[in-house]
């Protein structure tokens, strides 16, 4: 196959492929890297299933090609969890209920990480706004707004501790 | 689908080279986000693709003598977080970053939008009101052009073989000037225009308009520029006898067509009253009391 050699770091990870010219970066993390976790829903930009962060940006992978990713920095919903613990964003989605059949989840996940990296207090508009561009047939989005919410509140306790704990 | 030979050159020169010599079908890649879906769903087949995000001069927004310089590759979401740039062209700003979600801003261009084609893209009106020029590196050279020079129908535009927009330029900004841009969709985000407008203005003594450009999307083959619209702008202070002028000029100006995103009669009408709100924005940005 006269494809396309690329190295790029997947979650941390250095990570090497070969695809076609013509690939997405979507088809390379399910089929080539075994990176499951970010799902085709449309495959045209339009239900954020296939989200991930490039280079700390928030894009659907549907619409990058994986020779595109040359020498950048992918993060997938795969890398959220430290080992066993789960990010606070994962935890308030089982404990909000924010999934039911699940295909969208690993893409709201990767947006609203994405958003509280940016926006650690986001209101309840902002958050819709953010989350505008990820599809969801099951739950309603309420449940999901509120886990974002939770996870939010969450995120700035440990981080007051943390901060607290620096100044001890 | 046949094998896509990709390349990212890092110069302009190179990227122009590479589509000159190109046998096949050839596209520049810049965001993807009109490209890709367009490979998705198979209305081109590209046997080359040449990504322009390696290329320096498209990565950067630069301020050269109060220009402002955006590179072709710069995705929109970039623009909004420069803080000069949204003060000085805070329409051109807010048009751009409508387009899509965060994801679809993460990596959308201006230029992309622009050669794209489409009459409802949203920054377009915009880069039009505000005498934008598109920077291009070709074969016999580089040229500037009026941004609404670029487009000639629905998907097609005047760059010839080997032409790529390296750039936009934005003109030298003014005290007492700004810009808005409004569009219709029947939700609130992540739809296409149903018609839109962008207006900017530069105010003289006493809230008096010295210079205005008006443009509509949506409501023709291509953006338009509505100079009638401007001239009912010029000489005068905002108030609601010119602004009736504003929106009846946009009126007449428009020919769009009857699709199931809206009829001719409600593209016509709305393109007029978001003129009107458009001019009463940048009338206020640029200090005009009303
Ligand atoms: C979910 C979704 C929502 C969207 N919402 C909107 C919206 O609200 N408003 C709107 O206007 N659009 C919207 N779009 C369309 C699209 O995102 C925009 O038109 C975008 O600005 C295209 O930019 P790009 O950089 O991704 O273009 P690309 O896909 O990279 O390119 C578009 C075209 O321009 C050509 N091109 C690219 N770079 C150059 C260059 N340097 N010189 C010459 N030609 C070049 C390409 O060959 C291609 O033909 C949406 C798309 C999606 C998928
Ligand atoms: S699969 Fe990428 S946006 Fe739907
Ligand atoms: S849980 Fe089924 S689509 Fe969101």
């Amino acid at each position: 196959m006269s494809g396309v050699h690329v190295s790029t770091t997947v979650n941390g990870d250095a990570v090497e492929f070969v695809c076609p010219g013509g690939e997405s970066l979507l088809d390379v993390l399910r089929n080539r890297l075994g990176l499951t976790g970010a799902k085709e829903g449309c495959g045209t930009g339009d239900c954020g299933a296939c989200s991930v962060t490039l280079d700390g940006q928030l894009v659907c992978s549907c619409l990058v090609l994986g020779a595109e990713v040359e020498g950048r920095e992918v993060n997938t919903v795969e890398g959220m969890a430290e080992g066993n613990r789960l990010h606070p964003l994962q935890r308030q989605f089982l404990d909000n209920a924010a999934l039911q059949c699940g295909i969208c989840t690993p893409g709201f996940l990767v947006a609203a990480k994405a958003l509280l990296d940016e926006n650690p207090n986001p209101t309840e508009t902002e958050i819709r706004y953010a989350l505008a561009g990820n599809l969801c047939r099951c739950t309603g989005y309420d449940k999901i707004v509120r886990a974002v919410d939770a996870a939010a509140k969450d995120l700035r306790r440990e981080a007051k501790r943390k901060a607290r704990q620096k100044s001890k | 689908m046949t094998q896509v030979n990709y390349k990212a050159p890092t110069t302009t020169k190179e990227a122009s080279r590479l589509m000159a010599k190109a046998k096949g079908s050839a596209f520049l890649l810049a965001g993807g986000t009109d490209l890709l879906v367009r490979m998705k769903s198979g209305l081109i087949d590209p046997d080359l693709i040449v990504d322009i995000k390696r290329i320096p001069a498209t990565q950067s927004i630069k301020k050269n003598d109060g220009k402002y310089v955006i590179g072709a590759g710069v995705p929109c979401v970039a623009l909004g977080k420069n803080k000069g740039l949204v003060k000085a062209w805070p329409g051109v700003v807010e048009a751009a970053n409508l387009i899509g979600s965060d994801q679809i801003q993460g990596r959308c261009t201006m230029v992309g939008n622009l050669c794209n084609a489409s009459p409802a893209a949203d920054s377009v009106p915009a880069l039009v009101a505000a005498r934008a020029k598109a920077v291009i590196v070709g074969p016999k050279g580089r040229r500037t052009i009026p941004v609404e020079k670029v487009v000639t129908g629905p998907g097609t535009t005047s760059l010839k073989k080997g032409e790529v927009i390296e750039s936009i330029k934005l003109p030298e900004r003014g005290a007492r000037s700004a810009d808005a841009y409004l569009r219709f969709i029947p939700r609130t985000e992540m739809d296409i225009a149903v018609c839109s407008a962008g207006v900017n203005l530069t105010l003289g003594a006493k809230g008096i308009i010295k210079q205005a450009r008006v443009a509509l999307g949506a409501v023709a083959p291509t953006v338009i520029l509505v100079p009638a619209a401007a001239r009912a702008l010029v000489g005068k202070q905002l108030d609601d006898a010119v602004l009736a002028k504003v929106a009846a000029a946009c009126e007449i100006a428009c020919a769009p067509i009857d699709d199931k995103r809206g009829t001719v009669e409600f593209r016509t009408e709305v393109a007029g009253v978001l003129a009107r709100r458009a001019a009463t924005i940048a009338y206020q940005r640029a200090g005009g009391k009303l």
